[in-house]
């Protein structure tokens, strides 16, 4: 339970405001367990800020990537016009997500069907608010930790953005330790292109087990993603190591909640 | 008499640029069954990145080793083309070494360079065969890679081999000459072994290698359309027509835009719509065919140098899947290629019963790919594998429904609950209160 108020966008416009930013929760970070953590963590941070921001809710439906990746081009643009009125409706200009998938389909794919809106993943977004000075993080409880940065797909190659979550890790005085994949290399988690929600094909090996394995490879305490997908993909992966004890993985939000103790 | 060897060589080579432009002249029409799509946006960074990436080989580096080396043999190639521009003036007007006097004391230091590239040439190819051979080099021995593909590229080994040896052997030769006029910097460490012959073996020796480098040349250049080789010449147009948006961004379909605003509209009347176009050709939702893609899409699979760069980055094959980016490029180039020939055979396309999804591309290998671009990322030449993908993706779901059944559960949920899973709509926001 959040000790403070989330308000929705429906009822913010009934108060006659309006928020500076709205924050796109997503699928994942709406009913995933382990991803609501996520969305909970970011929504601290925001709150911790003194942003005004409001999320939209129930009236939030999937972005339409996983039905487009899996060749859906008409239930992608469905829900896009969707969302794009209700978008729309509510005069919105700046969005903020902590999943990449929602990211690169909000700012790339939304645009040329009538959404035009300034969108940010939570990486960028946080990294902002730090250099203009509305965000202060004190590295304190992260000081020389051993941790590594897991490239999302969908905002590294997709969106050529490596930078913004490695200097917000910076801030937090921990020592990263880079996978031999990384950046521009990076390797998938395994989850992109819809297959988080299928079985993958006969292999020889799973793809987040190899992901996982290289991300331990680096001697990191903590694997850092940016993505509630590739924390599931990497979660499961350093689980089925048996790991799960020496190794967490946990998103740059929940880095920040936990280095601010909020 | 006296003009025949100018008569054989103007033969040779009309004959070299006629059958090459014919050939050429099919790939096009080939590429032009593609369908439309607009690539002549951002000429300025277009050329930029034409310049980059195929003529500054920005995207090759990424593999230090097979980078430097593939630069040695473009270069090479670049600038050894100066001499074989003399040597066709020469052999049209009966000249020698025709250059030489324009370029005065410049011709033996530039001739000597050419020499010293020739011969880093010759060290890189059998670098390069060396790791396709005898190290054998992971991504040079996947399932496509067998037959034709691995022959190709050892061809394009050995032509490189001869032309460099008929080359530095004819200005050895030539060193030996009563009458020598030049001597170069490597050929002159070759000539003492032709230092036996005689006057007459060394005229016909001199000749004999002008020749061979010549015609291997105008062979080479004819091998190069039915070769990946034919790159060097497609990587120019490829990477200026290559895609500049953000990799994560798909194409919209616009079709689908005009459907789907329609049923969107509430004053639409869904009764009043126009009568469909008997003539009209059903347009197709996504890719069946290769003639379904785009000419880009088409003109990538003509590009392709089937390095295997993507492959090896691919995570769907890394992992032992059968998905390997590559295999996508070849088939399409292969079917392609099959339907021009069945157009050129028939007068018009006569179906075969055959399609690029399901007898090239099975549905095992396209369902494998998590549309993660490393694929593109990692092509030296700007193809993208994963826009072929994604478009025969399309036409699985779309149009056949044959979707992995957990996909099509999937999508059940986005259209029932709006989210990839079986949640209820209003317990969206429920993690506010958890
Ligand atoms: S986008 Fe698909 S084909 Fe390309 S590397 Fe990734 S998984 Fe492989
Ligand atoms: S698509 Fe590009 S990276 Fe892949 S084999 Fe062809 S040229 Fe090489």
């Amino acid at each position: 339970m959040t000790t403070f108020q989330v308000p929705t966008l429906a009822q913010m416009t009934a108060e006659g405001k309006a928020p500076e930013v709205l924050f796109w929760v997503g699928c994942a970070g709406s009913f995933d367990d382990r991803a609501k953590k996520i969305t909970k963590a970011m929504a601290k941070i925001l709150h911790h800020t003194g942003i005004s921001f409001a999320v939209l809710g129930t009236e939030e439906g999937c972005t339409g990537d996983p039905a487009k990746r899996a060749g859906n081009e008409f239930l992608f643009q469905m829900q896009a016009m969707m969302n794009i009125q209700v978008l729309n409706g509510y005069e919105v200009k700046h969005i903020v997500t902590t999943c990449p998938h929602c990211f690169n389909t909000l700012k790339n794919e939304y645009p040329e069907l009538g959404g035009n809106y300034h969108v940010e993943h939570h990486s960028q977004f946080l990294n902002r608010l730090l250099n203009e000075g509305r965000l202060k993080i004190e590295g304190g409880s992260f000081k020389g930790k051993k941790i590594t940065f897991h490239d999302p797909c969908y905002l590294g190659r997709a969106n050529d953005e490596y930078e913004a979550p490695r200097a917000l890790l910076e801030k937090l005085d921990v020592s990263l330790k880079e996978m031999r994949r990384c950046k521009k290399n990076g390797l998938c988690c395994g989850a992109g292109g819809a297959q988080m929600f299928k079985d993958a094909e006969k292999g020889t090996a799973e793809i987040n087990h190899v992901r996982a394995d290289e991300a331990m490879e680096t001697g990191a305490e903590i694997v850092v993603a940016g993505c509630p997908f590739c924390n599931t993909m990497l979660t499961d992966g350093v689980k089925n190591r048996e790991k799960e004890a020496q190794v967490q993985v946990l998103d740059l939000a929940e880095m920040i909640a936990l280095a601010e103790d909020l | 008499m006296t003009y025949l060897p100018n008569i054989l060589f103007i033969a040779a080579l009309a004959t070299a640029i006629v059958v090459f432009a014919k050939k050429v002249g099919r790939i096009r029409k080939n590429i032009g069954l593609g369908k439309d799509t607009d690539r002549s946006d951002r000429p300025s960074d277009r050329l930029q990145n034409m310049l980059r990436v195929a003529f500054g080989q920005s995207k090759m580096q990424a593999r230090p080793v097979a980078g430097v080396l593939h630069f040695i043999v473009y270069v090479s190639f670049l600038i050894i083309n100066i001499e074989v521009l003399e040597i066709i003036v020469d052999g049209i007007f009966g000249t020698h070494r025709v250059f030489a006097p324009f370029l005065g004391s410049a011709y033996v230091p530039i001739i000597s360079a050419f020499e010293v590239l020739a011969v880093l040439t010759v060290v890189a190819v059998l670098i390069f065969w060396w790791r396709r051979n005898v190290s054998k080099l992971d991504r040079f021995h996947k399932p496509e890679m067998k037959g034709w593909a691995f022959t190709d590229a050892n061809n394009i080994l050995y032509i490189e081999l001869v032309l460099m040896f008929a080359f530095l052997n004819m200005n050895a030769l030539e060193a030996n000459f009563a009458d020598a006029h030049h001597s170069f910097l490597i050929s002159q460490y070759i000539a003492p072994l032709w230092s036996g012959a005689s006057e007459w073996g060394l005229h016909f020796g001199e000749r004999l290698f002008w020749w061979v480098h010549i015609l291997g040349i105008f062979a080479f250049l004819n091998y190069l359309p039915y070769s990946k080789h034919f790159h060097i010449i497609l990587a120019f147009p490829n990477t200026y027509y290559a895609n500049l948006e953000a990799k994560g961004r798909f194409e919209n379909n616009a079709a689908v835009t005009k459907e789907v605003a329609l049923m969107m509209d509430p004053s639409a009347d869904p009764f009043a719509a126009p009568a469909p176009d008997a003539d009209a050709p059903i347009e197709r939702f996504g890719a069946k065919d290769a003639n379904d893609l785009s000419w880009a899409n088409l003109l990538n699979a003509y590009t392709c140098t089937e390095c295997g760069r993507c492959t090896s980055e691919c995570p769907a094959n890394l992992t032992g899947k059968k998905l390997s980016p590559r295999k996508i490029m070849m088939d399409t180039r292969d079917r392609i290629e099959e339907i021009g020939q069945n157009i050129a055979t028939n007068g018009s396309f006569l179906d075969d019963g055959k399609s690029l999804l399901g007898d090239y591309i099975t549905n095992e290998e396209l369902w494998a790919c998590t549309s993660c671009n490393a694929c593109v990322q990692a092509c030296p030449v700007d193809i993208d594998p994963l826009n072929i993908i994604m478009k025969l993706r399309n036409f699985a779901t779309m149009e056949e429904s044959s979707a992995p059944g957990a996909l099509n559960a999937m999508m059940t949920n986005v259209e029932n609950n709006g989210a990839p899973w079986p949640f209820n709509q209003m317990d969206r926001a429920n993690w506010i209160n958890e």
